[in-house]
């Protein structure tokens, strides 16, 4: 026998099983998800304004993310610094979500029902985005407007900054705020997003 | 300190887990190593202090589950209609797994980890002392004596 143990070793190392018949992702998540150890599931969901990470805690959603500008790691690894490390892919936890996403962009849903858990939209942010969660579909609404609504309103600019740091667009519609007057205003993921957006619901022709 | 997403952990080191779960745990045993490695550091994930070293512990938190694992099936009650004892040589090869995973098996704990982790993995000295909690010097010893025990089986 001339062959070195540790070559031996090796090479029956590259023989042994990988996780054989194992989903290693969906099966820890499910397990860590049963025993209360799961604290943020996200998922990457496919939509006509590119992949999102849409993320959620027991609680509710709590991040959605457009991946162009941010790749799906850096929100991931955001959301593990912000909220907490446990955070695992685990698509099924967001079936929900998927399903009504799916709906809203084909057309086929004016309003989400997904509980929301607001812990990334903190004091007057989490206030202004409130309001703006209650702006319909196919309605629009001004940055003045929800200031006002937001119990500020002179903070017309502060709306403006809490509307970009949206954690939740599209299900919060942060789309929906204009410009006084009608110009469309910014918009966290391009302004081309909104103008979807808003085409989407038959605001814009 | 900020640990990254635990699923980073995941992707990072799931396939060298599994297989250092059937090498030191066996093949029957192995599923349920993993799993519990797994969830174990979940639980234990938060209060972690430091986010070097991932790795080595969760290897050592792997360790650990493979010799409960193994304990508890020492404990288990044999049913009388239990078939005979198998040599290790026969079991192997029914499983189709190397016998050398057999001979590992037959290492002391951490002799078993440092083979594994040293010869499989090419983990350097530093992170098998932080593995094994001993010094460098302790962690070539059991790297040293477990190649000595294998070459010794592996010629006879």
């Amino acid at each position: 026998m001339t062959k070195d143990i540790e070559i031996a070793l090796r090479e029956a190392a590259e023989a042994l099983p990988a996780a054989a018949g194992l989903d290693v992702g969906p099966l820890i998540a499910e397990r860590a998800a049963a025993e209360g150890l799961l604290d943020v599931a996200y998922a990457i969901v496919d939509s006509p304004l590119g992949p999102l990470v849409v993320a959620a805690t027991p609680r509710g959603l709590v991040r959605l993310a457009y991946t162009e500008s941010r790749g799906e790691d850096e929100v991931v690894a955001d959301l593990a610094a912000k909220l907490s490390p446990r955070i695992l892919e685990a698509p099924e936890r967001l079936d929900d979500a998927r399903r009504e996403l799916v709906e809203y962009f084909e057309g086929r849903r004016h309003g989400f029902d997904l509980p929301i858990d607001w812990s990334l939209a903190q004091g007057f942010t989490g206030e202004v985005l409130r309001q703006t969660a209650r702006i319909g579909f196919g309605e629009t609404s001004t940055y003045a407007d929800v200031a006002n609504r937001a119990g500020s309103p002179r903070a017309v600019r502060a709306a403006g900054n809490a509307l970009g740091a949206n954690p939740i667009p599209v299900v919060v519609p942060c789309h929906r705020v204009l410009r006084t007057g009608g110009a469309l205003g910014g918009y966290t993921g391009g302004v081309e997003r909104k103008e979807f957006l808003l085409r989407l619901e038959g605001v814009l022709a | 300190m900020k640990l990254p997403p635990f699923q980073v952990l995941l992707d990072a080191h799931s396939a060298d887990l599994y297989r250092f779960c059937v090498a030191t745990a066996g093949s029957g045993e192995a599923d349920d190593c993993f799993q519990e490695t797994w969830i174990a550091a979940l639980r234990a994930y938060p209060k972690l202090r430091r986010a070097d070293n991932l790795r080595a512990w969760l290897f050592r938190i792997a360790q650990n589950k493979a010799i409960d694992l193994h304990r508890a099936r020492g404990r288990r009650p044999v049913p009388v209609e239990a078939v005979p004892e198998i040599s290790a040589a026969e079991a192997a090869g029914r499983d189709g797994e190397s016998q050398l995973w057999v001979a590992v098996r037959q290492l002391p704990p951490k002799q078993r980890t440092a083979v594994f982790c040293r010869a499989v993995l090419g983990m350097p000295y530093d992170e098998l002392a932080v593995l094994l909690e001993s010094s460098q010097d302790a962690a070539r010893r059991n790297v040293f004596e477990g190649l000595k025990k294998l070459r010794e089986e592996w010629t006879a």
